[in-house]
């Protein structure tokens, strides 16, 4: 079979599997987000335990990657190639997250609970969207 | 305590899902990079399925637990688009967010992404103890 009909049916599988466990994890609800970032007030730790098994699967996965010649259905791994600690990475984290902060919604559950049909949800991905165009059209280094 | 558990299986389905995403693919799994990139126009049909089946996924979370994800959203409508217009602009200029710094980075050991999740952090825990102190 065509490895790019491959590749794009193990891109739906995959975004499946992220959504379904970002539905899990209970980190779809930006109340809980917010709780975990309200460190001074009623804490919810639950975050904390998300991103801790995300990372350790993930490290895995990183492992196993760097034996391997190439990915399955593609001939190169495409990686982030930048180490600089630059003030972009610093201001543009910082700007993401008191965005963050304010509604509780990182990109991942904002689109992924698209699916469940709230105003607030798709207003909020519009503003995010308007957001990342208007960085890619004035602010794109290079 | 169940919360804590729920949270540590779904983080184990992300880490799935970008563990198979970088062995089979070869890709990063950043919701923010794929999303900025599918606006670009660049590797459409791929980073168009992934978003897909990214907001596919609590659909398939209410088919199987027979009831959909809790979302409560209390951030009223000029907060949201304030919100929403920082995290675009922000993970673009700081080339990525909770999955692509906060998983993939982490998990491949990156100075860059310890920094990001660092600011990030520590600019969400100050913006919403701020919130709370006005009681927004």
């Amino acid at each position: 079979m065509n490895n790019q009909i491959i590749r794009i049916a193990t891109a739906l599988l995959c975004g499946l599997i992220f959504g379904f466990g970002l539905s899990l994890s209970g980190m779809l609800n930006p109340v809980r987000v917010q709780g975990f970032l309200d460190i001074f007030g009623a804490w919810d730790p639950t975050l904390a335990f998300v991103l801790g098994g995300a990372v350790v699967v993930a490290f895995c996965g990183v492992t196993l990657a760097k034996r391997m010649q190439h990915p399955v259905f593609e001939w190169t791994f495409y990686l982030p190639t930048s180490k600089r600690i630059d003030s972009p990475l610093i201001i543009g984290s910082a700007l993401f997250g008191i965005g963050w902060g304010l509604a509780g919604f990182c990109p991942g559950p904002a689109i992924a609970s698209l699916s469940q049909g709230l105003w607030q949800t798709a207003l909020f991905v519009l503003a995010m969207v308007t957001g990342m165009v208007l960085h890619d059209r004035f602010f794109k280094k290079g | 305590m169940s919360s804590y558990w729920l949270g540590l299986a779904g983080g184990l389905f992300i880490g799935l899902a970008a563990a198979l995403l970088l062995l089979l693919n070869g890709r990063i799994a950043g919701i923010s990079g794929i999303l900025g990139r599918l606006l670009a126009g660049d590797q459409l049909p791929t980073n168009g399925a992934f978003i897909l089946g990214l907001i596919l996924g609590p659909v398939l979370y209410t088919m199987v637990f027979g009831h959909p994800p809790v979302i409560t959203i209390t951030a009223p409508w000029p907060l949201l688009i304030a919100a929403g217009l920082l995290v675009g602009f922000g993970t673009r200029l700081g080339s990525g967010c909770t999955s692509g710094h906060g998983v993939l980075g982490l998990a491949r050991l990156s100075p860059r992404s310890f920094a990001a999740v660092v600011t990030f952090l520590v600019a969400g825990v100050i913006t919403v103890t701020l919130l709370r102190k006005f009681s927004l």
